[in-house]
């Protein structure tokens, strides 16, 4: 399907998101609770058939944190951008999605490692590159004086 | 050798010419260890694949008596940190060099390695220089640095360990030096 | 001569402990600083736990500090291996999101350099995964053919491994005037080497016997783990950027996408030679055709990314690379994210090795292709 198409099925099937075109696929706003029932969806239903999950990004914006997922579908190359908000920022918590596609628990632990967002759910959520004790330095206000050279 | 002590000297050295003997069997244990250096396999980052370039067959680092690469640190006489060293790498790096055996001689090799390279500033992992875990003999620039470069790193470690005494002092020939209170030319 | 009698041996009651082993951060074959923990029973695997972190070096955080021609020197220092197709993954990540269009010349350039990088990765590749299974010939035949590549990205770049020679808008400097005859030299004489190389390993019958049947990854465990890269397509996995979505001069060259459906080492190791034929036609049908023109478009001092999300995906030597920008306006980017392909790659090793032997896990993971600074960034 193309961007439009995906577009309009999307909006047809998944009446109360955010469906938005960005500058090259679509994207898909949904809320916290609603998310791992969109996922399975997504993975399962024939037209849509999003098996391929290639990117998970964690972002720290003021308010709260967000997590982007990239999904492509090997049967029909479509891709599209599902994007989800936590509630806030200080204790950011979210449904894990490993259990719809495995290479999530391992992208998760890494958003856990360096942002510090909490999984629910989650079989392993350990640190992953960092030692315990480590802040959680993707963040904004992440200070660190003895370690970090400002330029 | 094992009750010798740094101060002492043998006494072969009171007696006509002893110094020069001593001289002699210096020269040949610093051949020997300077000619025979083993390294470790220690590569992190991308320096790594430079230093597996410089054993290859185009520069090949066992003309120069590194004949093979010991996995263990227990057989190995020397270790080339080539790459960057991390916070959670640095104890690792430390039990190594503790483990190996004396006489023993650490190179760095790379900008990383050196003073922490293009990840000194803004980088909250990256240890700014791996002379801040274990002591370093020679420095080596780059970014990776050639093979040339380690080569010649590693034929500048010679030339050091052929400096080095290892017999203790020779005696004091008792000559005073002069100290000058001239304070004009 | 005395009779033989057959001794059979009741071993039901014989039993093995179950023992820790950790494969530590320094060890000569896991192609990085991993460290892994390998349940073992007797000399069979049950259960591997990959640690990584012990490069990480958080250049995603510094890269909210740095505009983007610096963000492209850091890039080299992730994958090494393929450096200039990490370069130009953020070269074009830019110019699509400032809507730049290069120059011919430019597209052609940059898909001969990512096909000697790509060459040269897989020669470093196929040497070491000699050297871990024991045959150290091939560590010098691979290291010796790989200089020539290496001796020509110095002529032109300036630098054998950290190459830096994309820029947003095309290239540093010119390509030498040496470039296309050493290329074609280098085609030449590589045609001639690589069925030494099928010759030296695959018709080997040890090779054969260590690597058939080991390591099996299914195509559903594939896509769901995300294994991309010739790890990927020999579980029949199709999943080559530069055919699905292609960029640079991709489109106008005619090459196969080598797709094997065996799922297990040797289907890896095949995969990969194949490709490194495949490079050469690319090579052949690109070096004599290169455009004239500019080499680069005169962009601006201070590049400034207009608001919004840019996504490129471009084929490494080892997968699919991603490079994800979110910009708010100013010069430094509000979030990068690197998509390293080996982090995919890298945790689907525990299925792939249960109930193998440590010989094997060594054989699988050098046919995994992994380099650690790629996952650890």
């Amino acid at each position: 399907m193309t961007n439009e198409e995906l577009k309009s099925y999307l909006a047809g099937r998944f009446s109360d998101a955010e469906i938005v075109l960005g500058n090259q696929y679509v994207e898909m706003t949904v809320k916290d609770d609603m998310l791992h029932e969109t996922a399975v969806l997504l993975k399962e239903i024939e037209e849509a058939s999003f098996d391929y999950l290639f990117c998970l990004t964690g972002v720290d914006y003021t308010e709260n944190m967000a997590i982007i997922y990239h999904l492509e579908s090997t049967r029909y190359r479509h891709v599209m951008v599902l994007k989800v908000r936590t509630k806030d920022r200080v204790n950011p918590v979210i449904d894990t999605l490993s259990d719809v596609w495995i290479t999530a628990k391992y992208h998760e632990r890494e958003v856990y490692d360096l942002l510090g967002v909490q999984f629910n759910n989650h079989t392993d959520l350990r640190r992953l590159f960092l030692e315990d004790g480590w802040g959680f330095p993707l963040r904004k206000d992440y200070v660190d004086e003895i370690r970090i050279v400002e330029r | 050798m094992s009750d010798f002590d740094k101060n002492d000297y043998p006494i072969i050295a009171e007696y006509e010419g002893g110094s020069i003997i001593l001289a002699q069997l210096d020269a040949l244990v610093n051949w020997a260890r300077a000619n025979s250096l083993w390294p470790l396999t220690f590569g992190t980052r991308c320096c790594a694949i430079e230093m597996m370039a410089a054993g290859a067959s185009r520069h090949d680092f066992a003309r120069f008596g590194t004949e093979v690469a010991r996995a263990t640190p227990r057989q190995a006489d020397m270790i080339i940190i080539s790459g960057s060293i991390n916070y959670k790498m640095a104890p690792v790096l430390r039990r190594l060099y503790d483990q190996m055996a004396d006489p023993k001689y650490v190179i760095a090799m790379g900008a990383c390695a050196v003073s922490g390279g293009p990840f000194y500033y803004n980088s909250y992992a990256i240890v700014k220089g791996a002379d801040h875990v274990i002591p370093v003999d020679v420095y080596i620039p780059g970014c990776p640095p050639r093979p040339e470069a380690l080569l010649f790193g590693i034929m500048q470690l010679q030339k050091k360990i052929k400096r080095k005494k290892n017999f203790g002092k020779i005696k004091d020939p008792g000559i005073k030096p002069i100290i000058s209170d001239q304070t004009t030319l | 001569m005395s009779e033989i009698r057959e001794v059979i041996i009741n071993t039901d009651r014989l039993r093995t402990d179950e023992y820790l082993v950790n494969m530590g951060p320094q060890h000569p074959s896991t192609h990085g600083v991993l460290r892994m923990l390998v349940r073992l029973e007797g000399e069979k695997v049950l259960n591997i736990q990959p640690h990584v972190g012990y490069i990480h070096s958080g250049i995603e955080k510094m890269c909210e500090a740095l505009t983007y021609p610096q963000i492209i020197h850091l890039t080299d220092r992730m994958d090494y291996l393929s450096a200039h197709m990490n370069n130009e993954a953020v070269a074009l990540c830019v110019e699509n999101a400032l809507q730049v269009e290069v120059p011919d010349r430019v597209k052609y350039i940059r898909t001969i350099m990512d096909e000697l990088s790509r060459l040269a990765s897989h020669q470093l590749w196929w040497c070491v995964l000699g050297m871990d299974m024991g045959a150290l010939t091939t560590f010098f035949y691979g290291l010796r053919d790989r200089e020539m590549i290496l001796d020509i990205f110095e002529e032109t770049c300036g630098a054998r491994l950290t190459v830096n020679y994309n820029t947003p808008g095309g290239l540093m400097f010119d390509i030498h005037p040496n470039f296309q005859k050493r290329v074609k030299d280098f085609i030449k004489y590589f045609r001639t080497k690589l069925p030494e190389y099928d010759q030296l390993l695959s018709g080997n019958v040890i090779f054969r016997e260590r690597t058939g049947g080991i390591g099996h990854l299914s195509l559903s465990d594939a896509i769901d783990y995300g294994v991309t890269g010739p790890s990927g397509r020999a579980s029949g996995f199709s999943c080559d950027v530069r055919k699905h979505q292609p960029y640079s001069a991709y489109p106008l060259v005619k090459f196969n996408e080598i797709i094997d459906l065996r799922c297990d080492t040797l289907a890896r190791y095949e995969v990969r030679i194949k490709e490194m034929y495949e490079s050469l036609s690319i090579l052949e049908q690109l070096i004599d055709n290169i455009p004239e023109g500019e080499y680069a478009v005169k962009m601006r001092g201070v590049l400034k990314l207009p608001e919004g999300e840019f996504y490129q995906r471009v084929e490494t030597a080892r997968g699919e690379f991603g490079v994800f920008i979110i910009s708010d306006g100013k010069k430094n980017p509000y979030r990068l994210k690197f998509r390293s392909p080996g982090f995919s790659n890298l945790f689907a090793l525990n299925s792939m090795v249960k109930g193998h032997k440590i010989a094997d896990l060594v054989a699988i993971m050098s046919t995994l292709d992994l380099v650690i600074p790629d996952i650890d960034r």
